[in-house]
């Protein structure tokens, strides 16, 4: 049987959530925007699911916004707050972490005119909030920083970076997408004015995200249509896929912290033997202040991509960096950031588990995993990119 | 001991191989008969199948797996399209090599035959080895051939390597060349492919013994009509894809604007002074708008008009000169190579007597080479040849046995 151990790049549909959706693809199919009781069943479906939503961050309904996942509620936070305002001059600070959802759209503001500071990490790979503050400038806009790292898992000091942007009165955007179901998400412990989350990482469907708004930040519409999402998001509702959306974040809500006990507990374990059972392994990021089910591990000597593919031969998934247009792999910016060299990056694996994860699954994972990484090792000449003489 | 080499030596099997190709393409689609060599039979560890989206990899793929043979598909991304857009043609949907569209269609064909499919990422590799040695030597007046560089360095070596590490000991290519040990020597040889129209073997001169070791030309024997056929026969997805014939990495084959190009991207400065056009005997002609975009032969495009036909003889750098001259002026009787790569053999001591191709489609000419130090070589043809060009490789034939090859000084 196949090992996953990729829950940061997305998880199964809970069975719980799949039933839930069920009924509303071909039987309760109705467009929630119309008037008949066939949509009013939908729009009724819709609006139980935005509490739901709601109450995963505690937030109210009428802030949740629902999108076509994390990259576009990314997106309508950062082109849709500068697009709100009206200054002059735009300054926005984010960090050199964030997930390309965010970078690719700070860089198209950029071409648009807009400053960006763009904050690194320490080795531990967490911002220092005092970097944040230096950075404010008096035409600063907003400030977007991601709660939990999606590849190394660490946790950023959003409660501290929010309380700079309140004093500041600069509006604040965290990309919670894969602190979701985690950790417990607050969004006024936590400061913000704009939060990110996306259903298929908390066990929901692909397709479906939500960005909350805070009452009172405005944010202009990206896309032209109808007035869907309080003319926030136009669109006919993806009613099946908010209703799992829905049921995931009740369950993601339930089941946080007995999921994160369990699977701290198998994460410390994989580390720990990997660790000791392989020389000049190295834990990348802090290893205290992470989420619980994130390991990102360096083997020195041994290339990651090559190592994705020895691993998957063998039945366990887990990733490196990000995933390009072809599906080949480029060196993690996140990890370079932190300060690794090129080469300690492309030799960086992920290990993310989650809610199905089995004890005898990381069993046959630390069975598989030393030997492989040995045989790469073995066959590595030099771990250096070398250029041949001509 | 180097004029008896050039003799055939016997086989352990000297099977016909045409033969057993063609029952293969009339009967069965097995194939991958590794009987026929001495070495290395019996092995059921995978191979990794370079693929690269075309009909040849895409039925090498299709081949082996029909054979049983354990395979893995590979598709390498060595460049990255998006890179100098500016460059003409250079949509990254077109039909070329790491386009978006050849990947797809390798994956497509790995769907089809539902083997392991992975793409790796060879871009910094491909470009220290094969892309910028390409820009240098057309700025340092040579005229490259970025294949061979790509098979030495790229896919028989980083490529080979990956295979190795995720578990398979051989490779297979869908290049038109033949490998086969030879039981007296323990070497590997390499040969011709018996479709001389589509024999590939003048870009396979650098591969080492090690190399050679671990590869498959499951094409060697076929002609592209057969290839074709089995194609279809195993139903490939690509089977009727048209051949590329351009330089991978190069939009529209305008190798030009691409050195000029990935020079600006890299913020080196084009080497783009005039210079003189002149004749053997250093009479001026005209101006030239740098050396990077000629080429020795070339005729065309030298905005000069003598009355007789000139082509360009050199390309000389040092003094920033283009050298045309009559056609018999392009004609040499010797020239030195550099990193030999002997295959049958060691570096041999004295003479050998090899037909040797300067160029991919030149008729092989008699020539004897004779060793210069470990690496070096000098060749003095029977009969002068036309448009001996630094930068192309010299490989040496007896029969169809490939002895090496080196690069033209």
């Amino acid at each position: 049987m196949h090992i996953y151990l990729d829950y940061n790049a997305t998880t199964p549909v809970d069975r719980e959530v799949l039933e839930a959706m069920l009924p509303y693809f071909a039987e309760n199919f109705g467009n929630a925007s119309s008037i008949h009781s066939c949509g009013q069943r939908g729009r009724s479906a819709v609006d139980e699911a935005r509490v739901s939503v709601a109450a995963l961050i505690g937030a109210r309904p009428a802030e949740i916004v629902f999108t076509s996942g994390g990259t576009e509620a990314d997106n309508l936070a950062l082109l849709g707050s500068l697009a709100a305002s009206n200054q002059s001059r735009k300054h926005i600070i984010t960090t050199a972490i964030e997930h390309h959802a965010v970078l690719n759209a700070a860089q198209a503001l950029e071409q648009q005119g807009v400053d960006v500071t763009y904050i690194s990490v320490g080795s531990d790979g967490v911002v220092d909030p005092q970097d944040i503050r230096r950075a404010l400038r008096p035409e600063t806009i907003l400030i977007s920083v991601m709660h939990a790292n999606n590849e190394l898992g660490t946790i950023q000091p959003i409660e501290k970076i929010g309380r700079i942007a309140a004093e500041a009165g600069v509006y604040f955007h965290c990309d919670a997408v894969q602190s979701a179901g985690k950790l417990p998400l607050n969004v006024d412990s936590l400061g913000v004015n704009l939060l990110s989350i996306s259903a298929h990482k908390i066990y929901g469907p692909k397709g479906v995200g939500a960005l909350y708004v805070r009452t009172g930040t405005s944010i202009e519409p990206q896309f032209h249509g109808g007035h869907h999402e309080r003319d926030r998001r136009p669109g006919t509702e993806n009613v099946p896929g908010v209703v799992g959306f829905g049921k995931a974040a009740e369950l993601a809500e339930m089941n946080r912290d007995s999921d994160a006990a369990g699977i701290e507990i198998l994460r410390d374990r994989l580390e720990q033997t990997l660790t000791i059972a392989l020389p000049a392994v190295r834990v990348n990021g802090s290893s205290s202040r992470r989420v619980a089910n994130t390991a990102n591990l360096a083997f020195a000597g041994a290339g990651g991509e090559a190592l994705v593919i020895a691993l998957d031969l063998q039945g366990i998934s887990c990733s490196t960096g990000a995933a390009c247009s072809s599906g080949a792999v480029e060196p993690s910016h996140v990890l370079l950031a932190m300060g690794l060299s090129p080469d300690e990056a492309r030799s960086s694996l992920r290990f993310s588990l989650g809610r199905g994860t089995t004890s005898d699954e990381i069993d046959r994972a630390i069975a598989i995993i030393p030997p492989t990484v040995e045989r790469l090792r073995a066959l590595s000449p030099r771990a250096s990119n070398t250029v041949h003489a001509r | 001991m180097p004029n008896q080499l050039v003799q055939l030596e016997p086989f352990c099997e000297s099977a016909d191989t045409r033969r057993s190709a063609q029952s293969m393409v009339a009967e069965a689609p097995a194939v991958a008969d590794q009987s026929k060599h001495c070495a290395d039979t019996g092995n059921v560890a995978s191979v990794a199948v370079a693929m690269s989206g075309g009909v040849d990899s895409s039925t090498v793929a299709a081949m082996l797996n029909s054979s049983g043979q354990q395979i893995i598909g590979l598709t390498m991304q060595l460049w990255n399209q998006r890179r100098l857009p500016q460059l003409p043609g250079a949509e990254p949907t077109q039909h070329r090599c790491c386009s978006i569209d050849d990947v797809y269609d390798a994956r497509r064909v790995a769907e089809h035959l539902r083997i392991p499919f992975y793409v790796v990422n060879f871009e910094r590799e491909f470009e220290n080895n094969v892309v910028r040695p390409f820009v240098d030597d057309y700025l340092e007046g040579r005229t490259p051939i970025p294949c061979t560089l790509c098979n030495n360095h790229v896919k028989f070596d980083q490529l080979l390597l990956t295979a190795r590490q995720i578990g398979a000991e051989r490779i297979a290519t869908g290049h038109y060349a033949r490998v086969r040990r030879n039981c007296e020597s323990g070497r590997y040889e390499l040969l011709r492919a018996v479709d001389e129209s589509k024999d590939q073997s003048y870009f396979l001169f650098g591969l080492t013994q090690e190399q050679l070791a671990r590869t498959d030309f499951p094409l060697g024997e076929l002609s592209k009509g057969e290839v074709r056929d089995i194609a279809r026969r195993l139903q490939v997805p690509v089977a009727e894809k048209p051949e590329s014939q351009e330089i991978c990495f190069v939009p529209a084959g305008n190798y030009v604007r691409f050195i000029e190009g990935y020079l600006h991207e890299q913020g080196r400065t084009l080497p783009e002074e005039p210079g003189d056009i002149v004749t053997t005997a250093g009479e001026v002609l005209g101006q030239h708008y740098g050396l990077h975009r000629y080429t020795v032969g070339q005729r065309k495009g030298l905005g000069i008009s003598e009355g007789r036909p000139m082509y360009v003889v050199a390309l000389d750098r040092a003094k920033n000169r283009l050298v045309v001259g009559e056609d018999r002026e392009l004609r040499s009787t010797a020239c030195e190579v550099r990193e030999v790569n002997w295959i049958p053999y060691p570096v041999p001591d004295g003479e050998v007597r090899a037909k040797v191709r300067i160029r991919n489609r030149h008729e092989p000419a008699d020539a004897e080479i004779t060793t210069v130090g470990p690496t070096d070589a000098r060749i003095v043809f029977d009969e002068p040849q036309r448009a001996v060009t630094p930068g192309q490789a010299a490989v040496f034939y007896s029969g169809e046995r490939v002895l090496g090859g080196g690069w033209i000084r």
